[in-house]
């Protein structure tokens, strides 16, 4: 087999998509992806093409997730899910480091394991967009080595969606549906017409490794044709919208809309937005000391500035209400997000749309705010 | 920094790393609080830092904290922390004994805009502990007394049990080149000096407020009163800088918990020019 080149197009077969599940773990990566658990299709280990959500796919819309049977055998002909790809470069609870009593004093303890290589199979445009916002984020003052000691490792195999959720808002962002070129491997299904296949966009050297391992073909005008055609109807399903124009200064400019409150009286706090949120990365540390007291070890675990006592200064948090928490949550993503990092911290995924517990959609209520942004609250009903 | 086995990667290579430091001296300043003095290990030297950086300090097992520099820039060996008991790390780096081990990592942050200050009046003012983040400052001045202007300095506290490096206050009062008041918010008989809110002595200090800048540091309410009153004197607002607290887990910019507004306190922080926040501060719940 000729080895492939970065950005040549090969077709795979269905019936070979066990090789290439094969060529990966071949190429020493631990394979991740998609995966029914606790009806949902969440982030998993894939050790065989079974361990994929063959054949299933998901309604959801705000507040509701439903798994349902496709009428075909699509490999992935689904969206996302409650999970998103940080749970494993930001995991949600990570050992900083560790030490030994020394005497009077401590030593840090060298961290024996070398972090594993993953394969994450099946990111979506939103979610490459999500770890290309990481990947700054990540990287202030000084690069955090977890983060990136993963990231370095990891392969980037993108599946182009065929459909989208009512949920996602990918277009409105400029985040998908199409990958575009940050990828290792892009996969786009092709299931009818037939025969079930993949367009293979090959985007980096170590893709180029994997496939040459695989049998494939080079790809045909037909089969780029039937991927575009899946990438653009699943753009012409997208049903939500924010109007990303300007939305930055109209969050900023209007701190006291009653918008605020009304959200603030549907909203639970229940951190799930930002637990959902691929981009979110707030984090809190935590000593663990062993019971003798001669060793101690550094956590990071995933921490949401809807929690109390995220902002505790001085015995009292500064954001003490839920108004001004779930103002933080969102002029934060959309609004200082810009001047911290460049890009809106919104990929438009919809998760935390689909996972709020009440339903609450960003979307919504930027819309609110946009429709009358110097509405004041109404004067209190006289008892 | 001492790291064992042959993988570990160049000492400080990892942002989250503490280094072990000795405890050299402790120095009770008021019930609650007390100044550590802190050694690098040997052969080695704590990193440069400019006067209003903090550091995160850390006790083997309790946790970290963020803490001010309180030293002199001029003696860069010795790194000189004060620290009030506040919770169960605090509690801990303050009951550290001279022999014992303080973990450090830093420092960060922003410092104060020493190069803006010759030529300029100068009006420091410190609300309970804001004074020993101040301190490097004040030091770096009197040091070159003759390159400033007024150096007019306010100092409040709850009562005069709560008045932090008081020798060294007592010793500024008795020099002619700065002119210091002392005011805390209740005191019994024995008491001098002033009684009242720091912005009470403003009309009290002698300035140029055009060639005015300030410098504060203390709790929120009185940064926002403070700040407020000097630009209403005419001091210019870019002029007036205070230093910003905000809950920390990392100081590095990583764990989001010190946003104020766009700004990460630890990085682009704690020492803001009061034009950049004033909007921010004036509103609640940031
Ligand atoms: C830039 C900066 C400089 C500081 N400089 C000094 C200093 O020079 N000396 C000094 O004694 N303290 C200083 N502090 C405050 C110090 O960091 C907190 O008192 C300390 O983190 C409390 O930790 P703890 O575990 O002892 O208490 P905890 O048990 O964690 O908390 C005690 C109380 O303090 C609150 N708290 C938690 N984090 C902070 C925080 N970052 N700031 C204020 N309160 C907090 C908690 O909500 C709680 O009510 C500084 C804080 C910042 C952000
Ligand atoms: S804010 Fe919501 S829609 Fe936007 S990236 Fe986060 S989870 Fe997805
Ligand atoms: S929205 Fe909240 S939890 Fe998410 S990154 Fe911003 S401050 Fe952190
Ligand atoms: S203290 Fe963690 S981001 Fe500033």
């Amino acid at each position: 087999m000729a080895p492939n080149a970065v950005g040549e197009r090969r077709r795979l077969l269905r019936a070979d998509f066990p090789a290439f599940l094969t060529a990966l773990r071949e190429r020493g990566y631990r394979v991740v992806g998609p995966t029914l658990r606790d009806g949902a299709i969440v982030l998993g280990e894939i050790r065989d093409e079974t361990d994929l959500p063959i054949g299933w796919t998901e309604r959801q819309d705000a507040g509701t997730y439903r798994l349902v049977r496709r009428d075909d055998a699509a490999v992935f002909g689904y969206t996302v899910g409650p999970h998103s790809w940080k749970k494993y470069l930001f995991p949600p609870r990570e050992r900083l480091w560790s030490a030994v009593a020394d005497g009077t004093s401590f030593r840090l303890e060298p961290d024996a394991a070398e972090p594993v290589a993953d394969a994450f199979l099946g990111m979506r445009a939103c979610d490459l967009a999500a770890v290309r916002i990481s990947d700054r984020v990540f990287d202030r003052t000084a690069p955090d080595p977890g983060y990136h000691g993963r990231r370095r490792r990891t392969l980037r195999i993108a599946v182009q969606c065929g459909g989208a959720a009512p949920t996602c808002f990918c277009t409105s962002m400029g985040t998908g549906p199409g990958v575009g070129s940050d990828h290792d491997l892009a996969l786009t299904e092709i299931v009818d017409p037939g025969p079930h296949r993949f367009l293979v966009e090959v985007g980096s050297e170590a893709g180029a490794a994997v496939l040459d391992r695989v049998p494939t073909e080079p790809a045909g005008a037909a089969d780029v044709a039937a991927a575009e055609a899946a990438v653009a109807r699943a753009a012409a399903e997208v049903g939500r919208h924010l109007d990303p124009a300007g939305v930055r200064e109209l969050l900023l400019d209007h701190p006291d809309h009653p918008r605020w409150a009304d959200v603030a009286r549907r909203c639970l706090s229940c951190t799930n937005c930002t637990m959902a949120c691929p981009t979110c990365f707030c984090s809190t540390t935590e000593e663990v000391p062993s019971l003798a007291g001669d060793r101690t070890e550094k956590w990071r675990r995933w921490d949401s500035c809807f929690n109390l006592e995220f902002s505790q200064v001085h015995g009292r948090p500064v954001r003490q209400s839920g108004l001004s928490r779930y103002r933080q949550w969102l002029t934060h993503k959309l609004a200082s997000w810009h001047d911290q990092f460049g890009s809106s911290g919104c990929v438009g995924c919809g998760r935390c749309i689909t996972w709020c517990p009440v339903g609450i959609d960003l979307t919504e209520e930027v819309r609110a705010i946009r429709a009358d942004p110097t509405a004041v609250a109404p004067p209190e009903a006289a008892p | 920094m001492s790291i064992v086995g042959e993988a570990a990667p160049a000492a400080g290579s990892n942002p989250w790393w503490p280094t072990p430091y000795r405890v050299e001296r402790r120095v009770a300043e008021t019930g609650d609080t007390v100044t550590l003095t802190l050694r690098a290990p040997t052969g080695t030297a704590p990193p440069a830092f400019a006067p209003g950086q903090f550091n995160m300090l850390y006790r083997f097992g309790v946790g970290e904290a963020a803490i001010s520099i309180a030293g002199d820039p001029a003696r860069p060996t010795e790194l000189v922390h004060t620290v009030r008991v506040a919770g169960k790390v605090t509690e801990s780096i303050a009951g550290a004994a001279p022999g014992e081990t303080v973990g450090v990592r830093g420092p960060y942050g922003t410092g104060w805009p020493m190069d803006d200050l010759p030529g300029r009046d100068v009006v420091v003012v410190a609300g309970g502990l804001g004074l020993p983040p101040l301190r490097p400052a004040l030091l770096a001045i009197l040091a070159r007394r003759e390159r400033y202007g007024r150096l007019e300095v306010i100092y409040g506290a709850r009562s005069p049990k709560d008045l932090v490096f008081y020798d060294e206050v007592q010793a500024w009062r008795r020099r002619d080149d700065l002119r210091i008041q002392v005011t805390v918010d209740a005191a019994g008989r024995d008491w001098y000096g002033d009684v009242g809110l720091v912005t009470a002595r403003l009309p009290d200090a002698r300035f140029e407020p055009a060639r005015t800048s300030a410098l504060l540091c203390g709790p929120e309410i009185m940064l926002r009163l403070t700040a407020r009153a000097l630009e209403q004197a005419g001091v210019p607002p870019e002029r007036i800088f205070l230093s910003m607290e905000r809950n920390m887990k990392c100081a590095i910019g990583l764990c989001g918990h010190c946003q104020f507004g766009p700004d990460f306190v630890c990085r682009t922080g704690p020492v803001f020019p009061y034009a950049a926040v004033r909007d921010r501060l004036d509103r609640r719940e940031v």
